[in-house]
């Protein structure tokens, strides 16, 4: 595609110094970020995970202290689920949602930089816990009064302002996402010709923007009851720790579909693509995501069948966690049947989607197994929980997003990943993640409880928790593999083109990497998989055949006639986003030390100053 | 070969024409609703909690004439905020910027009004730390009162960009946003003041 030039763009592209990156509001620059932080971060959660392994290998193990053990897997569950998988499906939908709606950017391009940044710090918060004291220790899910009342020092307060802060991070970029994706599709992008990924992640948006708040409470007065005497959680003053527990999985529920439905979405734009076939009932994928989104709401105490509620409550919950499974399973047999007499090509990304499928499958039937109370009852905090829900998180939603960056790697870099190293890290991840999380539903079914740091000898739980351990290093290894993947693609991958998997959407319709701008014209939309019908008509037997050139449609060279108006750079958000975590950091010492105080002013006045000359700012580049 | 599909009549301009303005205020209502479900969690945990007074003080300590007075100021406010809104629609920054301080003052008279109560109510010993009754009476009003002190910095910081000229409709910080964000905390308001005072009657 012609390149336009700086006259046309009517704009100055950005350079690619250090600068640029901190005050960068590009979409894209930004999804980059937040790829690469992830990354970072799913080492470090995934070295956590490591070394939990090992403690568990054996029986009667000394490696780790029960409170190191303690800290290692609360700070495990947070890494992963905060500051990887929702990350990930930040990153994508960063650079993909404006593509894929043929939008230039997303509506607030500085309330995205803020976002990352203040996503960024407040994970930089919660891990720099290991040095200050300790970090949480009381489980990712912080129930009272463990949380409240048994936990001394500034773990758990470092729990509570991180879930906040990273709420806050997370609520910015969900109203972003949802404001862009309503506001800003190209014309003729009706709602139901937007791609699956750019539905999924608007029911997303709106599961956190409604979710979020609740678990904000919940953190406030956790804090709260720690450091200023309130008796939200105290039972002994007539307050009710349960009162957490809905708080948390009303939040807590939802976001587990926050976690997997970004995935999902991901893996109905690859399997059509690698099928050649449109995606088997779009409508009816578009509608269960939906329905899901609606329907997780009403079921978060199923996670609370044991802390005796009644059998009304219980039979309720049971039942709405029953109806769930419609909508999920009306999403896999759509999958398999976009699959069904398609042409497959098993490249890397196809193989992760339909390993994606059948680990989801396996996940979601272990899961909807404990809508049945009695079940639930048993495997309540047993080991067999683990198993499942990491069948759902990394069977499900990392597979997906694994998938997602072998797909979407050329349009990022315009090189392809290496195939052979794409299948060894697959097989690989693929055998080490049954290996790992397989056993566990057997010592979950044997008894074996979850976070428990040692074991005795003679239970029969030696073999399955070696297996697990072999398993985790296995997976462990493949990492290894993807990562050389990245870096050596990145270096020297074949070249792509603009469209090497002959794609549907509209991101494959820009050159690979895109320009600043996305589009040097605003894409005009016909169809669903709008770009395919500009490649492909229908022959005389209704089969699927490329158009010939005088067909195609012809985009004019240039650029659009009123012009391309881009967000100007800015440092606000970077700033705003210290003096938020600035705060942050003096409320977690605010009742021990008088310096905590003194950060809170400190960090406020920083935070105003950063908003109020973010509103004072001029918007487009060409203001000045 | 099959024509392809008619772009959708109206689609097309509702997608394109001043995407800025619809794009915030979508933003907003998107933020006043993740806000309905934070005031909600903490209005349930005082529904949770509202006769649960431990032997301490509760709900006989509210002074309701005193507190529908302060609740009439802040709803006056709402009025004061309309015709600052109004004023700028068109294009009159002086009045505008009059309305603005007014709002800001009658929201400032409100926030007087909690202290004063927050300080009558410690005296007769309700503190945070007596009952989960108090606990949850302190943080509902506590964090609607910061609510409506954040308004009046956005409001102030409205006045401070009228005197520099930016007061326009299409500023990114604007009066029919801040406006939308007030009126929702008025009506949170209407809802504390009935299901805290009015219910415990």
């Amino acid at each position: 595609m012609a390149i336009a030039t700086k006259e046309e763009l009517g704009y100055t592209p950005s350079t690619s110094g250090l600068w640029s990156w901190i005050t960068t509001v590009d979409h894209k620059r930004i999804g980059v970020l937040y790829g690469i932080a992830a990354l970072v971060f799913f080492v470090v959660g995934g070295l956590e995970a490591l070394l939990i392994r090992v403690q568990l290998a054996g029986p009667n193990s000394t490696i780790l202290s029960a409170d190191a053990y303690n800290q290692l897997f609360t700070m495990h569950g947070l890494t992963m689920v905060f500051a990887v998988i929702m990350p990930t499906a930040a990153a994508f939908q960063n650079y993909f949602i404006p593509l894929q709606i043929g939008a230039r950017d997303v509506a607030f391009p500085r309330l995205n930089a803020f976002s990352y940044w203040l996503f960024l710090f407040s994970v930089i918060l919660l891990t720099s816990s290991f040095f200050l004291g300790g970090s949480p220790d009381g489980t990712w899910v912080g129930y009272a009064p463990l949380s409240t009342q048994l936990i001394e020092y500034v773990r758990m307060d470092f729990y509570s302002i991180g879930l906040q802060l990273l709420g806050i991070a997370s609520l910015g970029s969900a109203a972003n996402f949802i404001a862009t994706i309503l506001t800003m599709r190209a014309p003729g992008m009706s709602l139901m010709r937007m791609p699956v990924f750019c539905w999924m992640s608007l029911v997303t948006s709106f599961l956190l923007i409604l979710s979020l708040p609740v678990i904000a409470i919940g953190a406030w007065q956790l804090f709260l009851d720690r450091n200023f005497g309130t008796l939200f959680y105290q039972a002994q003053a007539a307050g009710d720790p349960l009162l957490w527990q809905h708080l948390f999985w009303i939040f807590g529920h939802p976001e587990v579909y926050v976690l997997i439905l970004p995935a999902m979405g991901i893996v109905s734009e690859i399997l059509p693509v690698f099928s050649r076939k449109p995606l088997f009932g779009y409508a009816f994928v578009v509608f269960s995501g939906v329905a899901i989104g609606f329907l997780g709401f009403g079921v978060w105490a199923h996670h609370m069948f044991t802390a005796g509620r009644g059998p009304v409550a219980e039979a309720g919950f049971g039942l709405a966690t029953m109806l769930i499974a419609i909508p999920t399973g009306v999403k896999i047999f759509n999958w398999i049947g976009t699959t069904w007499g398609g042409r497959l090509s098993f490249q890397t990304p196809m193989l992760f989607s339909l390993a994606f499928i059948a680990m989801f499958i396996i996940g979601g039937l272990s899961g909807v197994a404990h809508s049945v109370i009695p079940v639930d009852s048993q495997q309540h905090d047993s080991y067999f929980v683990v198993g499942h829900f990491h069948y759902v998180l990394f069977g499900g939603a990392v597979f997906g997003f694994v998938a997602g960056v072998y797909y979407w790697f050329p349009k990022l870099t315009g090189r392809l990943m290496s195939e052979v190293i794409g299948k060894w890290h697959f097989w690989l991840m693929f055998i080490g993640f049954n290996l790992t999380f397989g056993p566990m539903h057997i010592l979950g079914l044997d008894g074996m409880p979850r976070r428990t740091y040692r074991y005795g000898e003679g239970l029969g739980w030696d073999a399955w928790n070696l297996m697990s351990t072999v398993g985790s290093f296995i997976i462990g290894l493949s990492f290894l593999f993807f990562f050389y993947n990245l870096v050596r693609s990145y270096r020297k991958g074949k070249p792509s083109g603009d469209d090497p998997w002959d794609g549907r959407t509209l991101e494959w319709a820009t050159s690979s990497p895109p320009p600043e701008h996305n589009f040097d014209r605003e894409p005009l939309v016909k169809h669903l998989d709008d770009f395919w019908y500009q490649k492909y008509g229908v022959d005389e037997e209704g089969r699927a055949a490329p158009l010939p050139d005088d067909l195609k449609p012809k985009v004019p060279p240039g650029v659009d006639e009123h012009g391309i108006h881009m967000p100007s750079p800015s440092y606000r958000p970077i700033v705003a986003a210290t003096g938020e975590v600035t705060i942050g950091f003096g409320l977690v010492f605010s009742s021990t030390d008088w310096f905590g105080w003194g950060l809170v002013a400190f960090g406020a006045a920083v935070l105003l100053w950063g908003l109020f000359g973010w509103a004072g700012e001029p918007l487009t580049r060409d203001d000045h | 070969m099959a024509a392809p599909d008619a772009v959708f009549e109206g689609e097309e301009h509702a997608a394109t024409q001043d995407p800025t303005h619809r794009t915030r205020k979508t933003a907003m209502w998107v933020w006043l609703g993740s806000e309905a479900f934070f005031f909600g969690a903490m209005i349930s945990t005082f529904l949770l909690y509202r006769t649960t007074t431990a032997g301490g003080p509760g709900a006989e300590l509210f002074n309701i004439p005193f507190t529908s007075a302060s609740s009439f100021v802040l709803l006056t406010s709402s009025l004061t905020m309309v015709l600052a809104d109004h004023a700028t629609q068109r294009g009159d920054n002086r009045q505008a910027r009059v309305w603005l301080i007014g709002t800001a003052l009658l929201g400032t008279t409100f926030l007087a009004g909690q202290i004063f109560e927050f300080t009558e109510f410690v005296d007769h010993g309700l503190t945070l730390s007596t009952s989960p009754f108090g606990s949850s009476f302190y943080m509902l009003t506590g964090f609607h009162g910061l609510h409506v002190a954040a308004g009046v910095v956005m409001l102030l910081g409205l006045v401070a960009f009228s005197f520099r000229g930016r007061l326009n409709p299409d500023s990114g910080m604007n009066v029919e946003l801040t406006a939308l964000y007030w009126h929702f905390v008025d009506i949170v308001w209407i809802v504390i003041f009935t299901v805290v005072y009015l219910l415990q009657i």
